[in-house]
């Protein structure tokens, strides 16, 4: 990661967007080809819902949120589509897969149909913060066993692994098998994902 | 060429490089996306001073830009062929910045399919290195007024091998550029020993963005202004809209508007599927409106397609006689004598591809051109559909290739990006189309559904000495052509026309199918289906004769010769045939590799265990694997172990080939395990994860040791040859543990278990 990040980067750490977007180096990046492409979806939710829908307060990331939009909108979308926090992948929308997985109060769980209703007050992370404050154990291992292919699912795999690692400091094959099944991987990365856990859980001791 | 008449325009380009400083700041998050909107073709590598091909550059700074013009799906294409470059110009690999190439036909071929990219673009790679290589050689020689002969590349610089002088690459390239680019002729490439990174490899120029969450795939392009799109496709192939109400939908908060999409024109080719578009705010908003729709449709003469009855129909056809695509002495006269016959039928399903991302793409059409992102294995193709379905000239698309999360042949079929270009221009906003899990499984091009006949006439040993093997499936060529029924060379080749076996009469058939379903590519595509039947089929010949599988399955394959298929139309995937013969002893090699590698027959089985082999040549790639697997009482199983061992010739990238043969066993698990799509009033059944299972971490396999052949021969694919045999081998090593032969997929059909 280069010392010299770019906007969205930031915006994706869980700065403000609309601050960001009227910011000068903002405006100067717009002038670019990057800049452009890039531009955000900083319009959470134009339509207003019924006066009596309270605004849901969050923390997404350690920064705090309040969504006032479709009050059955999944987790997911608030994520990817208002936030542009894109590193938590859509994969299958009914929890089968695992690419959707962030974390909640510490916890595992499937963005893709969690309503932001059942959210109020609660603590939201992200794989955009997991590396933040530089890597974490899971993710250097994930690099130095070689894991991802495509990549798509690896947020969602990581995610899972921390919680795992969280609940189960040693996990066995068994563990793991159970920890990880929720979690698909089309390109059939699960032996080195395997690896890399038990590396991570070695590192960690 | 580019010689001395580019200096003014390099004059030019310096000024936007020195401008670019912060732009090339602006580069380093989303560095795939590095490449430009406008002027199509103007990337970093041709704006260097130093620019002898459209696939490097080399700055005033010592940067050296490479293009991968192939896309990125998790082979790790894109580092392996711009290693290849680096390796010959003998750059520093922290120094090189990947560009990814948009669509254009300069770059030749970029359909990235058919596992082709290291063979097909070896040779362009090494001598656009090379070539460099030898300009700033010649460069320094100038500089230092001696020979370009006593110079040499080491490392990023120049150095005079007498003296020791050296000047970096960096304060060359001005120079360099200055001078004519070399003939190919006189362009040196190194010899093996001199390789840098070739045979050695690299990881992932992604790697650490895609352990980050912040490698960007399709699914993850904004625009200004875009807006989301979720299509209501036509059930039925072929369907129309009768009728459509979207009163309801136009109540969903954030909903815009539905527009419709025309049915496509028949054969559907990469045209959109039509339906109704419902365009949003977001993603979930769009997804809320479509289910509100209320659509009559016109279901077509597809609706009468039912899977069961079409099983039958293929297993019948597969019962008669067919085209006959090879013919080796007289197999009929064989089998019309009184003799030991045996004959089984085989069945593999429709198989979806289910990459992890989801069709996606984004468009956004403005003063009649296009400029389109998406995860897409063949840009040139989005710019020739977007053309065809906008009338506009090929030139006026440009299309952008973002990561792509999963391919597997599915993202080679453009028809996902030409939804969002048309309802771009319907709309006049940037769109995003976003296919739903449930649209990816029912409107995929499906790999075909087959059946194969096999039948063979035994001598006493329980050799055949005369072999009959028919095929029926959809072609692909279906998709272009209304009327194909019969498989063409390309797909016939898989595995069927180069039966490699030493068998004196040889009849290979191929029977007539209907498509009633988008037919296309998935990873190693007629492979699996041909390479299970005649994998199988050779097991069980074995266990008939009680010889062992592998000496049997040696015996078969014959000696180390070239095999002759002169009278065969074989395409031999598309590479020339003295360059790449069909050599038995290569496939002999591995099969002897996999047993000695595997423990074959020193391992005792223990209770509901059992090893199977297999060995299949495809995309000049020649594999052999050996499977364990363990069937308990109830009849699941789990996979322990996987052998497999790959002569793939030359290979640039060790490790992400063996990752790819890892990931190879997995897939084929899943075909093997539960692939499977039908479809009843000509609807897909299936829709989700749920309905259509692949392989997670406790059913894949514990461990899969993927051994490389050491090879002098030229490079071959790696992609796709490790799925066709691991099938087999599976299906042959749940016979050995529990007796029962497999002839049909899914295993999910068979139950194998042996107290209830």
């Amino acid at each position: 990661m280069s010392t010299s990040r770019h906007w969205l980067f930031d915006h994706a750490m869980g700065s403000d967007p609309v601050r960001k977007v009227e910011c000068e180096s903002w405006k100067s990046l717009d002038q670019t080809e990057v800049g452009r492409f890039f531009f955000p979806v900083a319009n959470p939710a134009e339509r207003s819902f019924d006066a009596e829908d309270e605004m849901i307060q969050l923390k997404v990331n350690a920064i705090d949120r309040s969504f006032d939009g479709d009050p059955e909108m999944p987790l997911l979308w608030y994520l990817r589509d208002i936030l542009g926090l894109t590193g938590t992948k859509f994969g299958c929308g009914i929890a089968l897969c695992g690419a959707c997985t962030v974390h909640k109060n510490g916890e595992a769980l499937r963005s893709c149909i969690t309503p932001m209703s059942s959210l109020a007050g609660a603590e939201i992370r992200t794989i955009e913060d997991i590396g933040a404050g530089g890597l974490h154990p899971v993710q250097k291992m994930w690099m130095q066993f070689n894991v991802p292919q495509c990549g798509y699912c690896q947020s969602g795999q990581i995610m899972q692994a921390i919680a795992l690692l969280k609940e189960k400091p040693k996990p066995t094959d068994q563990d793991i098998d159970e920890g990880m099944a929720s979690n698909i991987c089309r390109c059939g990365t699960y032996q080195r994902i395997r690896a890399a856990i038990k590396a991570a859980a070695e590192e960690n001791a | 060429m580019r010689t001395i008449a580019n200096l003014s325009r390099r004059g030019f380009l310096q000024g936007v490089v020195g401008a670019g400083a912060l732009v090339l700041g602006a580069y380093y998050v989303p560095k795939l996306l590095r490449s430009h909107e406008s002027s199509p073709g103007n990337t970093d590598a041709d704006r260097a001073p130093l620019h002898p091909d459209a696939f490097v550059g080399i700055a005033t700074d010592g940067t050296v830009f490479i293009v991968a013009h192939r896309s990125e799906m998790g082979t790790v294409i894109r580092t392996s062929l711009p290693l290849v470059v680096a390796d010959e110009l003998d750059a520093d690999w922290k120094r090189v910045k990947i560009e990814q190439a948009i669509g254009d036909p300069r770059y030749g071929d970029q359909n990235t399919d058919g596992s082709h990219s290291i063979r097909s673009f070896f040779d362009v790679m090494r001598q656009a290195g090379a070539t460099a290589r030898l300009m700033l050689i010649q460069a320094a020689a100038q500089k230092w007024a001696t020979p370009a002969s006593e110079c040499h590349a080491e490392l990023h610089s120049v150095v005079h091998s007498a003296t020791g002088r050296r000047l970096p690459y960096g304060e060359l390239a001005s120079a360099a550029a200055r001078l004519p680019v070399p003939r190919k002729s006189d362009v040196r490439l190194k010899t093996r020993n001199e390789w840098r990174y070739i045979g050695k490899g690299m990881t992932s120029y992604d790697l650490s963005e895609l352990c980050t969450g912040r490698a960007l795939y399709g699914m993850d392009v904004r625009r200004e202004g875009m807006i989301f799109a979720s299509i209501e496709h036509p059930p039925v192939l072929g369907g129309k809209v009768r009728s459509v109400d979207n009163s309801e939908t136009l109540k969903v908060p954030g909903v815009h508007q539905t527009v419709p999409i025309d049915p496509f024109q028949p054969p559907p080719a990469f045209q959109p599927l039509g339906g109704i578009a419902v365009v949003a705010d977001n993603t979930w908003a769009a997804f809320q409106g479509r289910k509100k729709l209320k659509i009559e449709w016109d279901n077509g003469p597809n609706a009468a397609y039912d899977s069961d009855r079409y099983r039958k129909e293929l297993h019948a056809t597969a019962r008669k006689p067919g085209k006959i695509v090879r013919n080796v002495g007289d197999a009929d006269s064989i089998f019309g004598k009184p003799s030991n016959l045996f004959d089984a039928d085989y069945y593999v399903p429709l198989l979806a591809h289910a990459s992890m991302e989801p069709m996606v793409a984004t468009a956004e059409f403005r003063d009649g051109k296009v400029t389109a992102w998406a995860p897409t294995q063949n840009p040139q193709a989005v710019q020739a559909i977007i053309s065809q379905e906008l009338g506009i000239p090929k030139e006026n698309v440009t299309c952008h290739v973002t990561l792509l999360g999963g391919g597997f042949g599915r993202k080679s079929k453009p028809d996902y990006v030409a939804e969002a270009a048309v309802l771009s221009k319907k709309t006049g906003r940037p769109v995003k189309v976003v296919w739903s899990r449930e649209d990816d499984i029912k409107f995929d091009y499906f790999n075909a559904v087959a059946a194969m006949y096999m039948k063979a006439a035994l001598d006493s040993r329980g050799k055949p000495i005369a072999w009959l093997q028919r095929s029926v499936f959809p072609p692909i060529t279906s998709i272009f052509d209304a009327n194909a029924v019969y498989g063409d060379p390309a797909h016939l080749q898989q595995g069927w026309t180069d039966l490699p076996y030493d068998i004196p009469n040889l009849r290979v058939e191929n029977g007539p199918a209907p498509a009633h379903v988008r037919i296309g590519w998935l990873r190693s595509v007629a492979n699996i289906y041909h390479a299970f039947a005649v994998q199988t089929f050779t097991a069980e010949l074995a266990h008939r004769a009680g010889r062992d599988a592998l000496e049997y399955l040696l015996e078969l394959i014959g000696p180390a010769r070239t095999l002759d298929l002169k009278n065969t139309d074989y395409p031999n995937y598309g590479a020339d045939s003295a360059t790449y013969p069909w050599e038995t002893g290569r496939l002999r090699r591995v099969t002897e590799m996999v047993a000695e590698k595997s423990g074959w027959g020193k391992r005792k089985p223990g209770k509901g265990t059992g090893f199977g082999i297999a060995a299949h040549r495809s995309f000049l790639t020649y594999v052999a694997t050996v499977v364990e697997v363990e069937v308990n009482d109830q009849g699941d199983f789990t996979i322990p172990r996987v052998d497999t061992v790959v002569d793939a010739g030359l290979v640039v990238n060790p490790d992400v080939t063996r990752a790819q043969f890892e990931g190879a066993a997995v897939f084929g698990t899943s075909v093997a395990r539960s692939g499977e799509i039908t479809a009843k009033n000509g609807v897909i059944e299936q829709s989700n994860f749920d309905t259509y299972p692949v392989a997670r971490i406790n059913e894949a396999p514990y461990q899969t040791n993927v051994h490389l052949v050491d090879s002098a021969a030229p490079p071959a694919g790696v992609g796709e040859p490790g799925v066709p045999p691991f099938i087999p081998a599976l299906c042959n090593a749940i016979f050995a543990a529990t007796g029962k032969r497999v002839r049909e997929l899914p295993l999910s059909k068979t139950s194998l278990a042996t107290k209830s």
